[in-house]
């Protein structure tokens, strides 16, 4: 079966990231249609179309932008979270590389519609490929009157800047987005206030993922009705799931919200190699708690996967097979988020940092028993006492790691050694 | 090595654009090490006293990202991607031959000054893991082929 592409038309076309590429391919059509509207009217478009922001949250686009209050005496500001760096995620960086142009078109839209006149793209550090492309980019939609003063003639003005992470994931946790785009270290601030009134140098500031903000041409083109009859009611839209790990077919596929699992795996993805099994799935990002093979039967959406106990994230589905150590894996998450902690948060620093200690101890043969409870101890105390959601995001699925795989903890520490072997983690196609 | 007149007048003018002084830093680290390679002890304190911002924060800021290097590092930088998608595709076996290839462990620098082997948190092509960053191109699929053809080209140079 083949992809709905909406988002991804064009990203296999030769230069399809020209500005040419993109007006050829009916690109820039939404904009004048925009400008030409009250700006409430695009706010309640993207509402009714029932767009749910793309970075992670789901929270709904329309919504909010109307937190911003459009006659503020201060500047309002758009974000653009292009700071992708969720592992499993990869999704932003093909629109990024690709179509750019779908991503302006929107930023541009989002800024006349909640009144903002200047927006700062984060892209993160380790996309400097996606940043020579997005400075092209904004070259040419200056070039073209798309971007500056007075765009097409509306009076508008609009500033776009392209700002450069350095190598943090916590940056892409929005508060970390804006005090490293103010210069400083990227520690998230404590909620509320939230962005909306207290955001980029104390004004308004509204951050956006980049596919939700490639989004919004299509739906002033084509209208909330028919962006909302694709998906389910209430997760609505096409979703662009990537699917990586122990999988034959890896790579990005553009479906509905909705798309079972079972079907973006084994049908798109083609199953798993070798002849092994699935033996467990991160469904939407590292952070999301990791599904079994018995649980592959559900619908790839926001509410769908909440109800589940885990979460739809980013929607970077990672494969993990039966020849895999479910301990291993979570070490190797466990290292991620403690190398990525801020540590402003004594939970999340030490939290990160005891849990990839026991794993490490567990998986070496060195474990005892009681760290089992110990580790879940460890999960249940970092939930919901921080600030940002990092300590979430590492003691959510290293949790389900050792509630759903139990067995193989107390097979590491009754075996003294790894039933697994201690030969490497995963499989290298070295001469593929 | 101290600014050179020219990389001062570039920073005049980011800061002369950014909306605070502070939210000029990290722009500016950008273009002092890509002049330098890295950002030196000295180099900061000059970056502190052209923005008017205390050198200690200058110095906290730099620490915090970790692509900003305060201690020299190698003429190309090898990013390899470590996180869970390239684990599982086989990166732990990629460094391990990366690391014989070269004859240095990960954090360190060839003799010759020449490269230095970094570990990576998850790169965002998980698509076509395994992968890594060499200075400023990401190289994808990764196989011990197209890895001894990148490290013999790094070494010509």
């Amino acid at each position: 079966m083949p992809e709905m592409r909406i988002i991804r038309t064009y990203v296999d076309r030769a230069n399809s990231e020209s500005i040419r590429s993109y007006i050829a391919s009916g690109g820039y059509t939404a904009l004048p249609t925009a400008l030409k509207m009250d700006p409430l009217r695009i706010i309640d478009e993207v509402k009714k179309s029932g767009l749910r922001g793309r970075g992670g949250a789901g929270f709904p686009t329309g919504i909010k932008w109307s937190f911003i209050q459009r006659d503020s005496k201060k500047p309002i500001y758009l974000c653009c979270n292009a700071d992708e760096s969720e592992p499993g995620s990869f999704k932003d960086r093909e629109i990024i590389e690709r179509d750019p142009h779908q991503m302006l078109e929107g930023i541009i839209i989002a800024c006349y519609a909640i009144n903002s006149h200047k927006c700062y793209i984060y892209i993160r550090g380790e996309m400097p490929k996606g940043a020579r492309v997005l400075e092209t980019s904004i070259y040419e939609a200056y070039e073209k009157g798309f971007l500056g003063e007075n765009i097409l003639g509306s009076g508008f003005n609009i500033d776009v800047v392209l700002f450069k992470g350095a190598g943090a994931y916590i940056c892409g946790e929005e508060t970390g987005l804006l005090e490293s785009i103010e210069g400083k270290n990227g520690e998230p601030r404590p909620k509320p206030p939230f962005p909306a009134q207290i955001g980029l140098f104390g004004c308004p500031t509204i951050v956006n993922n980049v596919e939700t903000l490639a989004c919004v041409p299509h739906i002033i083109n084509r209208g909330a009705e028919w962006f909302s009859s694709i998906g389910t009611p209430k997760n609505t839209g096409t979703k662009i799931y990537g699917l990586s790990g122990s999988i034959n077919r890896p790579g990005l596929y553009e479906l509905p919200l909705g798309i079972p699992l079972r079907e973006l795996i084994h049908e798109y993805g083609e199953g798993v190699p070798k002849g092994r099994h699935v033996k467990a799935i991160s469904p939407g990002g590292s952070s999301a708690p990791v599904l079994t093979a018995e649980e592959i039967d559900i619908p790839m959406d926001f509410d769908s996967l909440a109800k589940a106990g885990s979460m739809l994230g980013t929607a970077g589905v990672t494969v993990i097979d039966d020849s895999t150590c479910m301990v291993r894996v979570a070490e190797n998450l466990a290292h991620f988020y403690r190398d990525e902690s801020c540590g402003q948060c004594v939970q999340c620093r030490e939290g990160t940092w005891w849990l990839e200690k026991m794993l490490a101890k567990i998986e070496e043969g060195r474990g005892r028993m009681e760290y089992i409870d110990t580790l879940l101890d460890a999960c249940f105390q970092m939930k919901g006492t921080t600030i940002c959601a990092l300590a979430d995001g590492c003691a959510m699925p290293i949790e389900s790691i050792v509630k759903k795989f139990r067995h193989e903890f107390e097979e590491h520490i009754r075996l003294g050694k790894c039933p697994f072997g201690d030969r490497h983690m995963g499989t290298w196609d070295e001469s593929n | 090595m101290p600014l050179s007149d020219k990389l001062k007048e570039k920073i005049n003018k980011t800061v002369s654009k950014s909306e605070t002084k502070q939210s000029a830093l990290i722009p500016v680290f950008h273009e002092v090490q890509s002049e330098h390679g890295w950002l030196s002890q000295e180099s900061m304190e000059e970056v502190a006293e052209l923005l008017g911002i205390p050198p200690a924060s200058v110095q906290n800021v730099a620490t915090f990202y970790t692509m900003f290097f305060t201690k020299p590092v190698g003429k190309h930088v090898l990013w390899l991607c470590r996180t869970l998608s390239c684990a599982l595709r086989g990166a732990e076996q990629v460094e391990h031959y990366l690391s014989e290839k070269l004859q240095i462990h990960t954090g360190e620098t060839t003799p010759d000054g020449k490269i230095t082997l970094l570990e990576a948190e998850c790169l965002a092509s998980c698509g076509t893991a395994p992968v890594m960053l060499i200075d400023d191109e990401l190289h994808e699929n990764l196989t011990k082929k197209r890895i001894d053809e990148l490290i013999e080209k790094l070494r010509r140079e």
